[in-house]
């Protein structure tokens, strides 16, 4: 048999039938739901008529517009986003799809609250009308966002008309240093292959970094490859993988464990299966990272410079730069080291997990925000919240003069009513820094939790390690 | 596909094309989060490109080309490479049709974007990055000849270009006959379900497994 690659095992054992030449009809193990970009899908369904064809592989949970404020019960004062979230409860009660609702207490955002409640296993296809499904790969899991239009198809027939997309391999060989993170290795890695150099390809990383990765790192790290341009991302899922999932799904149980391992055992790519393009990357080379511009590949190591107009190629590259440094207000060749900034946001599907909280709070223990700097932690779900509190986490952030909020998407995106205002400047551990993301005329950098963690008790972008080593 | 997503779409898209000289446009920029609210598709047209096209008081941006006298009715974007990267927001397409958009051309697209606009028969056309300059010289004269897509020869022209596009046939098929692509899936109920028991005698603990979680934490 030909060797494959762990992606096209994936696609092959989930592909019902070859449409035609270019596409399949791709079975989906799970579907994830929001209430923004499903509204539409299920009006469709009531419109023709249709059904869900198995609802007990779809869940749904309202993250995207509701409100962290810390208040007992939680209430969507806005008008429209609150029938979003009772139109949600609405069409998951109409055709039996679970729902983790407004005031659940393991509500949270949909990428962290899967995986925590063991959702996600090895060798799954996991969708979601939502671009960071990526983040699945971490698992050995193919996750992948689509469209409303996608949501109504996969809800009518829990497939998707699916063309397959190239191969790519990153490799990431020795060990990242101490205080450099996942999502410092995953900025370089956009920094270097652009905005879309992975676009067209599921991406596959192996090598001794990943290797070492704990699995909440992993999930950083396939997150954000989508910012290439991905259509996937897949670390084959090694023992690492295999404590977690069982630590979060009792439910496989004595009964199927020796069937389940031997099934994931077989979930890698085969000796000789060819990529499309490989990258090789050095983990000891990579300095934490922080972008200074309006794409996540316009990107720094701490101690770098804006580029140089002149030094950049003429066309495209060259104006998008000159467009991003106009946007965010830094003039080429400026250091992005103590650049001051006004907010600072730890949270999100990327860095909203314990080890996230836990690595800002490592840095913020003993220090207060900086005068002027308005902070905030949006942990990522309820079981996070309760899990950092348990440890006292909380209590850290907010006598450094931090917010400590509910869990949801919050500022990552600026649906609900976390937004920043025009010329504000922002430590964001979020995924993308695009024009008006976090709110209009907002600047976002973005950074790891503890270059975050740094930012906010500086008042600068910082490198945390030298406060990680003074504490 | 609903029908309310279906635009009405000739084999011919003819007329005055504008051209957004920015790479990497995400969809967060072409349609921003305060218009992502509804439940609906309605009220999207005022959303599109918002930023770029209206000030902070919401006054239009004179310098926008799409607000510009010359370029009323245009139906033809012309944007950088990497057109509608980011969010996977479906919103981003409805919001061109709304506006009045038949075709975007540009030398590469975002992934889920390019998937939510041929599901919506948006017709994206990829030329090469020479080609999309060209384009876009002829497109900053407004007195110039009008753009003229063909999409069952695949083929576009203007007054420097003439060229020859891709398109996959399941995708032109989509465009050109409204595919339905739901009802199609649909005639392989029987395949997926039986499909779908192969999958879960190997691997039962994928069989409801959204729904187990769900009640194990109640």
């Amino acid at each position: 048999m030909t060797p494959r690659t762990l992606y096209r095992k994936l696609v092959d054992a989930h592909t019902v039938a070859q449409l035609d030449e270019h596409n399949v009809l791709l079975f989906c193990d799970l579907h994830l739901m929001n209430e923004y970009t499903s509204p539409q899908a299920f009006a469709g369904l009531y419109e023709q008529g249709r059904t869900v064809a198995m609802p007990g592989q779809n869940v749904a949970v309202v993250s995207h517009i509701i409100p962290t404020h810390p208040t007992a019960i939680r209430v969507i004062a806005d008008g429209p986003s609150a029938l979003q979230a009772t139109n949600l409860k609405k069409n998951c009660e109409h055709f039996g799809i679970p729902l983790f609702d407004t005031n659940h207490p393991l509500q949270g955002i949909e990428h962290v609250v899967a995986p925590e409640l063991g959702m996600i296993r090895p060798g799954m296809v996991v969708i979601c009308g939502d671009s960071h499904t990526t983040t699945y790969g971490a698992l050995g899991a193919l996750g992948f966002g689509i469209g409303t239009t996608e949501v109504e198809h996969v809800l009518a027939t829990q497939t998707l008309a699916y063309r397959p997309a190239r191969d790519m391999h990153i490799r990431v060989d020795g060990l990242l240093p101490t205080g450099v993170t996942a999502k410092d290795l995953v900025l370089a890695i956009i920094g270097r292959i652009g905005a879309q150099g992975a676009r067209g390809f599921v991406v596959e990383f192996s090598g001794t970094a990943i290797s070492a990765l704990s699995i909440e790192a992993r999930f950083t790290l396939c997150n954000m490859t989508v910012e290439a341009g991905s259509r996937g991302a897949l670390i084959a899922p090694d023992q690492t993988a295999i404590d977690y999932v069982l630590a979060h799904a009792p439910d496989i149980g004595a009964e199927h464990l020796s069937a389940a391992l031997a099934e994931w055992q077989t979930l890698r790519t085969d000796d000789g299966a060819a990529f499309d393009v490989t990258h090789v990357f050095d983990a000891a080379s990579i300095a934490p990272h922080v972008t200074w511009g309006t794409s996540p590949d316009q990107v720094l190591p701490i101690d770098g410079r804006v580029p140089r107009l002149a030094d950049l190629p003429e066309g495209p590259v060259r104006s998008s730069a000159q467009r991003a440094m106009h946007y965010t207000g830094l003039p080429e060749d400026a250091a992005i080291e103590g650049t001051p900034v006004q907010h600072v946001f730890i949270g999100s599907c990327t860095n909203g997990r314990m080890e996230d909280l836990r690595a800002a709070a490592v840095v913020v223990r003993g220090r207060q925000v900086a005068p002027g700097v308005r902070a905030m932690v949006v942990p990522g779900s309820g079981a996070v919240k309760a899990a950092a509190e348990a440890e006292g986490l909380d209590r850290v952030f907010i006598n450094a003069g931090f917010e400590w909020r509910k869990p949801g998407c919050s500022m990552c995106l600026a649906m609900n009513d976390d937004v920043l205002a025009d010329g504000v400047r922002c430590a964001s551990t979020t995924n993308r820094n695009f024009e008006g993301r976090q709110g209009r005329g907002a600047i976002t950098h973005l950074m790891s939790p503890a270059m975050a963690a740094a930012a906010a008790v500086t008042g600068r972008i910082t490198d945390a390690r030298q406060l990680e080593t003074l504490a | 596909m609903s029908a309310a997503n279906t635009a009405p779409t000739s084999a011919r898209i003819e007329g005055r094309a504008a051209a957004l000289r920015i790479e990497n446009l995400d969809t967060d920029q072409i349609m921003p989060k305060q218009f992502l609210r509804g439940i609906d598709k309605a009220g999207l047209k005022d959303g599109l490109l918002h930023d770029l096209r209206f000030d902070a008081q919401g006054q239009p941006q004179p310098e926008c080309v799409l607000n510009q006298a010359a370029y009323a009715g245009t139906n033809i974007l012309i944007g950088g490479s990497n057109f509608g990267c980011g969010s996977s927001r479906e919103h981003a397409v409805w919001g061109l049709q709304q506006f009045g958009i038949h075709a975007v051309v540009a030398s590469s697209y975002g992934e889920i974007f390019y998937s939510n606009a041929m599901n919506n028969r948006l017709l994206l056309v990829t030329l090469t990055p020479e080609e999309v300059a060209r384009l876009m010289d002829d497109a900053d004269d407004p007195q110039g000849a009008p753009v003229s897509i063909d999409v069952s020869a695949q083929t576009l022209r203007s007054r420097q270009v003439n060229a020859h596009f891709e398109l996959m046939p399941r995708h032109r098929r989509m465009f050109l006959e409204g595919l339905d692509s739901i009802g199609l899936s649909l005639t392989y109920q029987a395949r997926i379900e039986s499909f779908a028991q192969a999958h879960w005698a190997r691997q039962p603990w994928l069989k409801d497994v959204a729904a187990t979680a769900h009640a194990r934490v109640g």
